[in-house]
């Protein structure tokens, strides 16, 4: 049943885009058709706890398995999936969108249930080339096409980083098993804690790699829908609360994480609250509130952290939806641009003020809990850690409230209303309300029966002072004249053009120098001693043969003469034979006498 | 059997005069394809068995004890299979082919010879014959069916090159003459590692071999006839060049001086790690400044076949993890096979490019998706075969060189493995960049010439591809094979 779950969506995307356009008419049917046999798949999956082992690398077991965390994961992913593409059928994607979508979402679900580092890396490695894919959908404008390129190399910057720790765990654990890591031994086990976190965090666009979720906004708003909610970002999330024991036995690693994820969560913060366009406004939403997430693996509640993540998925994707069809339908994601949207279309307004109020942190929505379990762990770690956090969900307020009131506010009396799909209506109600009710598994005693390992605490007067602090807060937005939007913040702390001029640049211009230096001189000795072949010839050919010919020819030369010398003994008359003769004697009798005979 | 197999191409390459010109095509196809048919059986009988079979061994040359010794164990296997595809998909792609048809065929069918003999050979000067004759088969492709500078690069090929395998005939005399009694026989050797006594001579006839070998990989800095002879090569020539040619080398590598030569190879795995990393490096970030696509490609294979010398760098030591280096040998004769199916398919690819538009230059190409949908997904799915994606046959072998080189678990092991990742992150932004200036975005100047694949084309390049995806898909057919290997020469070089 787990390999059902994890091989139907890949395997009936890969069909769809196999079968290109010709499949368009029968792709979304067959996408809901899949997406909800998936959804069953996962329940059922999540009630059995089904385990398949196998070793895709012969003698490094492992294989897929699902645990109370996965078990919520994989569920979350199934839900917020099957939501999506009812809500892209409504309007008419093509088989090239709803295979794209099943190939991402299976490998974020081979992801959350893998139990090895090889199948992890599999799943996590194609969700990121089909956020390209799906980043860059519209391939035909040069744009999409730049943005997909950023979020791609960006992830995968950060993802070598997973690479590295695997081979870490290799030389320390002698395993690839996930449950292996922490009991890995030193150095190795604090490499390999290093290179998983850099995954993680490139993967959650925590910082500093926030940057290339700004990027992700260029693709469709389905996509961006599942991109910000149950996949690719809520990746990184999982994979630190799935290394919780990793973590917590480095030590470092742990307090690290949770600051990674509080300092995201205020920057962050701030920049969602300073920008105008709706979709970016969301975008840095995701990373602080993702930053919550990593603030909770960090501080060590995993059931405050996977509460956070189910809750925020059904809220980001609501909310991304909601963009969406207002994008469709007035043409527009600015936010001064969309004041009166929500009377326009008042499902979908309600739908949206649901969501925004649920990410402001208003009691009792959902995220209002579970944000605060995660901040109660916090402050149990260091007072600073919780006051930054405490900080950051002011800003989400903030932020949410100025989306919220952005669409409103005022009445649109241009243009003709252009109805709604029904279809599209479907998926905006039942994700409103899950965003209200999720808070319920923050509730203490929820984690333990969906076996998530750790403990759930809830404190009263902080989430009292939390509530307040968000209903304050948004009435201020309500009646402030203007929000600040400081340049810093409205261009996501300059994280790109940092990462351009300090990596990119750079980059390429050590490769363009390497290359003329492989022209001129690597190519250019091979050249040089290929040249001196026919130099050394021409010498040869002029110099030293001429001497060595005149040296064949004076041995010659020389031959002859010793031979007209030979000639001149031989008269051929005895007497001068035996004078000969006689002297050649007297000569030998010397030699022999001086010899000493 | 194994000698049929080696020997068929060159039968029907002799009687192929006799053969009406309109016929030679499919006589071609239908030799390769059966010749490919006997190899996958010898496979599938052979499954995952440890030890050589097919063997045979015939007296040759008794004085100086070399032999017709052939066979096939964990390491030939996947590699004789690799040549047997890789000239069939050249035989269906060329099928159009209009230039000296017949000439062209018999070359490539006596090529074929020529590389399935080396992977079969069982004795070294054996080897050595087929590894010069593989040079003086694809210097005349070069040069009668090249484009653009041909003479030049051909020539250029066949000096370099051919010093290369003079350096390493020097390399099997010294192992010929270190032997006790003195043979040339590879399992001989293997079995009594010669000159173990005398550790400078063994470090001289490694340098020799290792030069010898290298050249033909290629290793930085002896890379340098690579680019301009794929560039001017036919697309057929260069899937041949880059998928089975320079596999001779890193073969050779596993084949013969590691096993053969295991002090010296412990005592010099370093040099190895170290000129692995930096081919990896530099290879890489040569490509990602090349605008000639074919370039390009032939760049990261100097990329690629750095991962192979790292990771055979890695299991020279003997002091590390037995299971982890024991990974990354696999990983290496996985990285074999996957650049010959990835890189064979992206130079048909290329070839597709410059049969439609007469030029390789990146920069005058672009929306290609909008003309040829069907060869921007089959390029697409290339560059992310060559940037190892999982799922592909690149992620397998590369995944197995990084875990088994780090985690071999001695430092300086660790330290170029960790180092080497950064390659798949520079190869993943060139062929992104590939992408989106041909691929994606908005024409180009030469885009519209550029029509969809033809099925010829798509017939030769889509098995490769499908291979690719089988064995990142299910790696457990090919790892089963080569793992008693691996496990051998492990065990072999930490002697």
């Amino acid at each position: 049943m787990i390999v059902a779950l994890a091989v139907t969506p890949p395997a009936a995307g890969a069909l769809l885009l196999l079968t290109g356009r010709r499949a368009d008419r029968a792709a979304p049917a067959a996408g809901v058709l899949v997406a909800t046999a998936v959804l069953a798949l996962a329940v059922a999956a999540a009630v059995t706890c089904p385990v398949a082992r196998f070793a895709v690398l012969p003698g490094w077991p492992g294989g897929l398995a699902v645990d109370g965390l996965s078990g919520v994961l994989v569920v979350t992913v199934a839900s917020v999936l099957l939501a999506i593409l009812v809500f892209a059928a409504a309007y008419g994607y093509g088989a090239r969108f709803f295979g794209l979508m099943l190939l991402f979402a299976g490998a974020m679900l081979v992801t959350v249930t893998a139990s090895d580092l090889v199948l992890l890396l599999m799943g996590w490695e194609v969700m990121g080339a089909m956020s390209y894919a799906l980043i860059g959908y519209e391939w035909r404008e040069a744009e999409p096409v730049r943005s997909a390129d950023v979020a791609f190399l960006t992830t995968r910057a950060a993802d070598l980083g997973l690479y590295a720790a695997a081979g870490f765990a290799v030389a320390g654990s002698h395993s690839l098993a996930l449950s292996a890591l922490g009991g890995a031994a030193e150095p190795w086990r604090d490499l390999a804690a290093a290179g998983a976190v850099l995954a993680a965090l490139g993967k959650s666009a925590q910082l500093p790699f926030s940057f290339w979720l700004s990027r992700a906004m260029a693709g469709p708003s389905p996509v961006s829908a599942l991109l910000h909610s149950a996949t690719m970002v809520a990746a990184g999330a999982y994979l630190l609360l799935r290394l919780h024991p990793l973590l917590a036995a480095t030590g470092w690693a742990g307090t690290f994480v949770a600051w990674a994820g509080a300092v995201t969560a205020l920057l962050l913060g701030a920049v969602a609250l300073a920008q105008r366009d709706l979709k970016q406004l969301l975008a840095a939403s995701t990373c602080a509130q993702i930053g919550f997430m990593v603030l909770g693996a960090g501080a060590g509640s995993v059931p405050g952290g996977t509460a956070q993540l189910v809750a925020h998925a059904a809220v980001k994707s609501l909310l991304f939806l909601c963009a969406g069809a207002w994008l469709t339908a007035l043409g527009t994601k600015q936010l001064d641009e969309l004041h009166g949207a929500a009377r326009r279309y008042r499902l979908v307004g309600a739908a949206f003020g649901a969501g925004a109020l649920s990410l402001a942190g208003l009691p009792p929505l959902a995220l209002w809990v579970t944000k605060d379990e995660v901040l109660t762990a916090a402050a149990e770690r260091s007072p600073a850690l919780f006051a930054v956090g405490l900080a950051a969900s002011v800003l989400s307020a903030a932020y949410a409230a100025k989306a919220l009131f952005a669409v409103w506010r005022g009445t649109r009396t241009d243009g003709a209303r252009v109805p709604m799909p029904m279809l599209a209506r479907l998926p905006l109600v039942i994700l409103a309300a899950a965003a209200c009710v999720l808070g319920v598994l923050g509730l203490p005693g929820v984690a333990d029966a969906l076996d998530i390992p750790g403990e759930t605490r809830v404190n009263g007067p902080e989430l009292a002072v939390s509530g307040v602090l968000a209903a304050v807060t948004i009435l201020a937005v309500r009646f402030a004249r203007t929000i600040p939007a400081p340049a810093w913040a409205a261009d996501w702390l300059f994280l790109e053009r940092a990462a351009r001029a300090g990596i990119v640049r750079p980059a390429f211009a050590l490769a363009r120098a390497l290359a003329r230096f492989d022209d001129r001189f690597v190519d250019g000795a091979v050249r040089a001693v290929a040249r001196s072949g026919p130099w050394a010839a021409g010498l040869a050919g002029r110099g030293a043969e001429l001497r060595l010919d005149g040296l064949v020819t004076g041995v010659g030369r020389g031959a002859r003469r010793l031979a007209a010398l030979a000639r001149r003994p031989q008269t051929g008359l005895v007497h001068t034979y035996y004078a000969q003769a006689a002297v050649l004697l007297a000569v030998l009798v010397a030699v022999a006498v001086l010899a000493g005979w | 059997m194994l000698s049929l197999a080696v020997f068929l191409p060159l039968a029907v390459a002799l009687v192929l005069p006799a053969v009406p010109r309109r016929a030679v095509p499919w006589v071609w196809i239908a030799v390769t394809l059966a010749d490919l048919a006997l190899v996958a059986g010898m496979w599938a009988a052979h499954g995952t068995r440890p030890g050589i079979a097919y063997e045979a061994d015939v007296r040759w040359i008794p004085s100086v004890r070399a032999g017709y010794h052939v066979g096939l164990d964990g390491l030939s296997l996947p590699l004789v299979t690799l040549t047997a595809v890789l000239f069939a998909a050249c035989a269906v792609y060329s099928v159009r082919q209009t230039h000296r048809v017949r000439a062209f065929a018999m070359l490539f069918l006596f090529l074929e010879t020529v590389c399935l003999g080396l992977f079969a050979a069982l004795d070294l000067l054996l080897f050595f014959v087929f590894f010069d004759l593989s040079i003086v088969g694809m210097y005349f492709v070069i040069l009668l069916w090249g484009h653009g500078d041909r003479t030049a690069s051909a020539l250029k090929f066949f000096l370099y090159t051919f010093l290369g395998s003079l350096v390493l005939l020097l390399g099997f005399i010294g192992l010929y003459l270190g032997a006790d009694p003195h043979t040339f026989d590879m399992v001989e050797l293997t079995r009594h590692p010669p000159l173990a006594g005398s550790p400078g001579l063994a470090g001289l006839t490694l340098l020799a071999v290792g030069i010898g070998l290298g050249i033909k990989t290629p290793v930085v800095p002896f890379h340098t006839w690579l680019p301009p002879a794929h560039t001017d090569a036919p697309a057929a020539g260069s899937a041949i060049l880059a998928g089975v040619m320079l596999k001779m080398g890193a073969y050779g590598f596993v084949r013969i001086a590691m096993p053969m030569l295991p002090d010296a190879w412990h005592r010099y795995a370093l040099v190895f790690l170290i000129v692995g990393l930096v081919g990896v490096l530099y290879g890489a970030l040569v490509a990602l400044a090349q605008d000639n696509v074919k370039r390009l490609v032939a760049y990261t294979s100097v990329n690629h076949m750095g991962y192979i010398v790292l990771a055979l760098g890695a299991a020279g030591y003997a002091s590390g993890h037995e299971d982890a280096r024991r990974l990354a040998v696999t990983g290496a004769v996985t990285q074999m096979v996957s650049h010959g199916l990835i890189t064979g398919a992206l130079f048909l690819l290329c070839g597709v490019l410059h049969d439609r538009a007469g030029s390789y230059d990146l920069g005058r190409f672009g929306g290609i998706a909008r003309t040829a949908p069907v060869y921007a997904g089959m390029l697409a799915l290339a560059a992310f075969a060559a940037l190892g994606l999982p799922g592909l046959s690149g992620f397998i072998a590369e995944f197995q060189i990084f875990a088994g080189t780090i985690g071999s678990g001695t430092t300086a092991a660790a330290v170029t493995g960790a180092i080497a990742v950064l390659g798949i992150l520079v190869t993943a932004a060139l062929f992104l960049r590939v992408l989106h200036r041909a691929v994606l975005g908005a024409p180009g100047e030469l885009s519209a010439r550029v029509g969809d694949v033809r099925r010829p084309e798509l017939a030769a390049i889509v098995p490769l591809l499908a291979l690719s995806v089988l064995i990142g898909v299910a790696p457990r057919a090919l790892l089963d094979t080569i793992e008693p290997l691996s496990a051998a020469v492990t065990a072999l070089a930490g002697r």
